[in-house]
């Protein structure tokens, strides 16, 4: 157990080496290098920088130096939590993640239990009740859940409960701290949009292994012994048939820093989501490394745990 | 219970195969379910309309017509006009050319570039196989949006770009289905015997995996498909990716955000046509994976 | 010796893409207090599904239509699926040992935890009772050091050593009625032989009765009274074990037998059955066996399927047109 772990961990932090490079060499992937996009933006806007200007904007972003030197220069800063000066705001930009990190993940840890919740909840229900009503509905819904461009759904429920019914405000974000209850209402919406293919995609892939782990065998071993429904499906079923959902809990997180972009433009909440976008629009390729570095490295941690807690769902595996 | 349910298929499957061809069957249980029906009539739809847009479309796409500015639904334009008066119904027509051209090329591209290298890394196997997979391990650590977000901010507009954007981040899905295929061919005895008699490494390879990975390829293509055109609409709706010459369904909904209470066709037609197809290429990649091979279910 | 079960005119269907499949047609058979019997035949012949309809555990798209199974003075068919009276009966009246010892036991559930369940809710023993009872009936079966095993999980054992588990968990409420599944078809040879010793004699020690589901003759001569020979969903020959080895009289019978590799008749070579057994959809008017049998008359292929009819011998009856010459099989 403990060498699996290690084993992980060792491998975990390949990986994310990996993804630094990815991030690194996709912003200087373009010619020249990544101030160029920037000032092709503001010559757009109709300002131009003259050579000289130029020259100390690199020297200022350690642009200069040679490749290598830069992402080690930016991994170190990284590691020492410094994320570097944003060239659009002229802000440190770990400042200014500070501000937006706390708003993504308080809707992501909503929306991921919510999808983690009522996702496993409606999926068991379809897979027990295979077949009837419930089932139906619940496949129906997971199908188009799936499908819905989640941008588009925002649309629908701002028009229906923001424009008609007036009961919901449109857009923007509170802390909770400040207004509990405004801000509860204003979360809804963008919360039911970012959670819709979550728990689709959760109750999908519960019911298939409910009803894949409910043709094993070992039930059939069970029903034989005289044991209640209740029994089976909690028992024996439930916490085999989970065995796959834990493997998709690291990609529902992904999912909701996905999810997290779009949701966070069309309610214009401030979080990391809408922060990148605004970056690329800024072509501030600070933010652009720092943002989907970050996402990154929270989409891997968590893929770890969830690696390492499923030795504890799966006894075969603690072994290895 | 399941296991004499399997053996019943079985008994029941060996003795028909004399009487029912294997396409007959295909066919068969393809389409016993209705919205499986449902799902190829709205592409084979989405297929004509992207390929006539310039015959079925009435007006110019982005023909502007002051004096029809934001019409409501008529006779004369069927899902109303936007405030430069062009007309929604052609843009939704035209959208669906970009959606499928988007779609398809993206997929074709990862699925090739991402065969390939899965058969590389399993074939090769030791360190070709260690950077590859870890790299796509790297790859998926992305939520793809995010992925194709920052490609395409980088590469700046343009359809190919939003297409090398989609492909990078839909490769790893490929190589790790075709490694995967290949480790297994591998380590099957006949290539061995293949190997013995002397038959070069590259034919043994495409004689055997290609073959055996034909539907597992197709299922994973028709359900990626689906998954691509929705990140395709997101990118358009963000305004990142493609310009805004190139007419969107993501783009036209985006759009419509002004004039969400007065009109709001303009942004509920081309969302509802997303989520139409979208639907369908799911729905149609879960009936090809119960047609061809039902033991994929939940693999896929 | 009293009457246990009764099984009369029970009937099984599946539902499938190409018609309803008739698995279990009409077969009737009883079991006597402290008896073995065998119920022979090919894989598909519904031996398994005719014992998984008496515990009731057909599901979808399986349905029992028709039938009686008759137990302690009550009609098991008429108890619903998953009621009260259908679960206290499954594993503390009636159990059942499957065929796949390597996948019959949960992958995540200790050996303990699956043993304890049992002898919890039909006992009613508490925890700890029932942990220490586990640990002596899988001493009982022959697991080594027991007290240290009973929190392993199923994937730390052989194929032959859980199926003892699966014995001691099948045996744990001492039940009347042990069904076993072709029980050791998927273990090694040297490993059968002991499963089956120790497992007839759990049932001698337990005074249960068995009931033996297998395509291997061999095995049913050796400890049953009685055998059922099925084929097609229906029950073509039973009577005494001696009866049938002795002279068997429906082709089908003969043909297994000669198919079985005997080692006191020297120099014999095993002829198989030709052909295949026929289609479960579409079975025809006639004898299942009709385009198989070697000894078919006119009448078999003009007249309807054949009841079953006593013949001379205890008990002995056979579905079958034809009266083959009493000959010993072996030198047919």
């Amino acid at each position: 157990m403990a060498n699996y772990i290690v084993r992980r961990l060792l491998w975990g932090i390949v990986i994310l080496i990996l993804v630094s490079l990815i991030v690194f060499f996709a912003i200087r992937m373009v010619p020249g290098d990544p101030l160029t996009l920037f000032v092709s933006r503001t010559q757009e806007s109709g300002f131009s920088f003259t050579k000289a200007q130029l020259d100390a904007l690199r020297r200022r972003f350690g642009l200069d130096k040679p490749v290598i030197v830069q992402y080690v220069d930016w991994i170190s800063n990284m590691l020492r939590g410094d994320l570097g000066e944003s060239i659009y705001y002229r802000q440190d930009v770990a400042k200014l993640i500070k501000e937006r990190l706390p708003v993504t993940l308080y809707l992501g840890i909503i929306g991921f239990l919510l999808s983690l919740t009522v996702g496993t909840t409606a999926g068991l229900l379809a897979g027990m009740r295979r077949a009837t009503w419930i089932d139906n509905i619940i496949v129906v819904i997971s199908y188009i859940g799936i499908a819905i461009p989640v941008f588009w759904l925002g649309y629908l429920l701002i028009f229906a409960f923001g424009l008609k019914l007036r009961i919901l405000p449109i857009g923007g974000y509170t802390s909770p701290f400040e207004d509990f209850w405004y801000s509860l209402r204003q979360i809804i919406m963008p919360v039911i949009c970012m959670v819709l293919p979550g728990i689709a995609g959760m109750a999908r892939q519960m019911r298939s292994s409910y009803l894949e782990v409910a043709g094993q065998d070992y039930i059939r071993t069970a029903w034989a012994k005289g044991l209640t429904e209740k029994a089976v499906v909690m028992k024996h079923i439930l916490k085999n048939s989970l065995i796959p959902i834990v493997t998709l809990l690291g990609m529902s997180i992904g999912g909701i820093f996905g999810g997290s972009v779009l949701v966070e433009n069309v309610f214009a909440i401030p979080g990391m989501g809408r922060f990148l976008v605004q970056g690329i629009f800024q072509q501030d390729y600070v933010i652009m490394q720092a943002n989907t570095f970050l996402m990154a490295v929270m989409i891997i941690l968590s893929n770890l745990i969830v690696d390492i807690s499923y030795g504890w769902f799966d006894p075969r595996i603690r072994y290895d | 219970m399941a296991d004499t349910i399997a053996n019943i298929d079985q008994i029941v499957q060996s003795q028909s195969r004399a009487t029912v061809s294997e396409w007959q069957r295909f066919v068969r249980t393809l389409t016993q379910r209705k919205v499986v029906v449902f799902a190829l009539i709205i592409i084979a739809l989405t297929v004509i309309t992207a390929i006539f847009a310039p015959w079925l479309s009435p007006y110019d796409p982005n023909e502007k017509n002051f004096a029809d500015s934001l019409q409501q639904p008529n006779r004369k334009h069927w899902l109303g006009t936007d405030l430069l008066g062009k007309d929604t119904l052609s843009r939704i027509i035209w959208g669906a050319r970009t959606s499928l051209i988007v779609g398809i090329a993206t997929c074709l591209a990862s699925a090739i570039l991402g065969s390939t290298l899965g058969m590389l890394a399993g074939y090769m196997g030791g360190v070709v196989n260690t950077i590859i997979m870890r790299f796509m391990d790297a790859l998926m650590g992305f939520p793809m949006i995010v992925l194709a977000l920052l490609l395409a901010g980088v590469l700046g507009n343009g359809m190919q770009n939003v297409i090398i954007a989609l492909t990078v981040a839909n490769l790893p899905g490929y190589t790790r289905l075709m490694c995967g295929m290949t480790l297994a061919v591998k380590e099957n005895d006949y290539i061995l015997a293949q190997k013995a008699i002397g038959s070069s490494n590259l034919r043994t390879l495409f004689l055997h995996i290609l073959p055996n990975s034909f539907q597992p390829m197709i299922i994973m293509i028709s359900t990626a498909l689906g998954g691509i055109i929705l990140a395709e609409a997101g990118l358009s709706f963000l305004g990142i990716g493609l310009s805004h010459e190139e007419v969107t369904w993501g783009g036209l909904v985006a759009s419509g955000y002004s004039y969400l209470s007065t009109h709001p066709m303009l942004a509920f037609a081309p969302g509802l046509c997303v989520m139409l197809v979208v639907f369908s290429f799911n729905i149609l990649g879960d009936g090809l994976r119960d047609a061809l091979d039902p033991r994929l279910r939940g693999v896929l | 010796m009293g009457r246990l079960l009764e099984v009369k005119n029970l009937r099984t269907q599946f539902k499938t893409f190409d018609g309803i499949v008739k698995a279990v047609d009409g077969v009737s058979f009883y079991l006597d207090e402290k008896e073995i019997i065998g119920i022979v035949g090919e894989s598909g012949c519904g031996k398994s599904v005719t014992q998984l309809s008496i515990m009731q555990l057909i599901n979808r798209p399986g349905k029992i239509v028709g039938g009686e199974v008759w137990f302690e003075g009550k009609d098991l068919l008429k108890y619903k699926q998953h009621g009260p009276e259908m679960r206290s009966i499954r594993g503390g009246k009636i159990a059942m040992i499957f065929q796949e010892p390597m996948t019959s036991l949960n992958p995540v559930l200790t050996l303990g935890y699956q043993l304890a369940e049992s002898l919890i809710l039909h006992l009613k023993m508490s925890k700890e009772e029932a942990r220490k009872r586990a640990i002596e009936l899988l001493g009982m079966v022959g697991i080594p050091s027991p007290e240290d095993r009973i929190d392993d999980y199923p994937h730390q054992f052989s194929g032959g050593m859980r199926q003892r588990v699966m014995i001691a968990m099948a045996l744990a409420c001492n039940p009347k009625i042990l069904i076993a599944d072709e029980p050791t078809t998927s273990l090694d040879v040297t490993t059968q032989a002991q499963l089956l010793e120790l497992m007839v004699d759990m049932v001698h020690k337990f005074n249960s009765s068995l009931i033996l589901v297998t395509h291997n003759l061999g095995v049913v001569a050796r400890y049953a009274q009685r055998i059922y020979i099925m084929y097609a969903g229906r029950i073509v020959e039973e009577g005494t074990c001696k009866e049938i080895f002795k002279r068997p009289r429906h082709p089908y019978t003969k043909g297994l037998l000669r198919s079985v590799p005997r080692l006191d008749v020297e120099g014999e070579r095993l002829i198989p059955i030709e052909g295949l057994p026929p289609r479960l959809t579409d079975l025809p008017d006639q004898c299942a066996f009709l385009p198989r049998c070697p000894y078919k008359t006119e009448k078999c292929s003009t007249s309807p399927m054949p009841e079953l009819r006593s013949v001379p011998g205890e008990g002995h009856k056979i579905r079958c047109y034809v009266d083959i010459p009493e000959v010993d099989y072996a030198t047919v």
